[in-house]
């Protein structure tokens, strides 16, 4: 799986995508967030606020959304366009 | 469906040239909403924001802000152009224009692009301090998450 960050979770993580093979019994953008915090520290800083916003295949996700099929899974902090 | 144009570019924009180009050619236009937003400092501490925006989703999602807005009103035209980079003080960061028969469609929708264009696009700011420290993230005011709601309908 493809997954990308921007912003402040780009700058915690130290990178802005990465292909990952997620384990099968990941289900949801909920799920992914809780396996990718207990990767280590960065990635749980990068995660640790609790009001990261998630794409699929660049169209905005829910934390219920289901991941299975999805090309790119984007992370983000709430954004602050305009 | 209406005729838009998006951009997402670091470049400036022309606003009378893209206002001039929405309604070249046409007759049946009364109105013309224009919205510019502008880099400001505030506290005189600010060098330069540094907008990071997604790629693809960025350009993707004004579209389907632009969209609803034509469904809600009756739009003769929408340009929207947002920049992304290192934009300065006084400098522009997005354009709304919305082109309508009427004023009243035409100042609604505009106001709308912008509330979702604040709170749905993906771009983020970052601050550049004039003293040349890191600055922070801007954050996401609750007052715009709120600004949605007024144009909450069950459609």
């Amino acid at each position: 799986m493809r997954l990308v960050y921007f912003a402040s979770l780009r700058e915690h993580i130290g990178k802005s995508e990465e292909e990952l093979d997620l384990p099968d019994s990941l289900r949801t953008i909920a799920e992914l967030i809780d396996w990718l915090a207990s990767r280590d520290e960065f990635y749980a800083a990068a995660f640790a606020k609790g009001i990261t916003r998630a794409a699929i295949d660049k169209k905005h996700a829910k934390p219920e959304a289901l991941i299975v099929g999805a090309r790119e899974i984007a992370f983000f902090p709430p954004m602050t366009g305009g | 469906m209406i005729p838009r144009k998006i951009r997402v570019q670091s470049e400036n924009f022309d606003a009378a040239a893209e206002s001039a180009a929405l309604t070249d050619g046409r007759r049946d236009i009364g109105a013309i909403a224009s919205f510019i937003g502008l880099c400001r400092d505030e506290s005189g501490t600010l060098e330069a924001l540094e907008l990071e925006h997604y790629p693809g989703m960025a350009e993707e999602e004004i579209a389907r802000i632009a969209d609803e807005a034509g469904r809600r009103w009756p739009l003769l035209g929408v340009t929207v152009i947002h920049r992304h980079g290192r934009i300065r003080p006084g400098e522009q960061i997005v354009l709304v224009l919305c082109a309508s028969a009427h004023r009243a469609a035409a100042f609604s929708a505009a106001e709308f692009l912008m509330d979702f264009l604040k709170s749905r696009a993906p771009f983020w700011k970052k601050e550049h301090r004039a003293d040349g420290t890191q600055g922070e993230w801007v954050a996401a005011k609750d007052a715009d998450e709120a600004a949605l709601e007024r144009w909450s309908r069950d459609a």
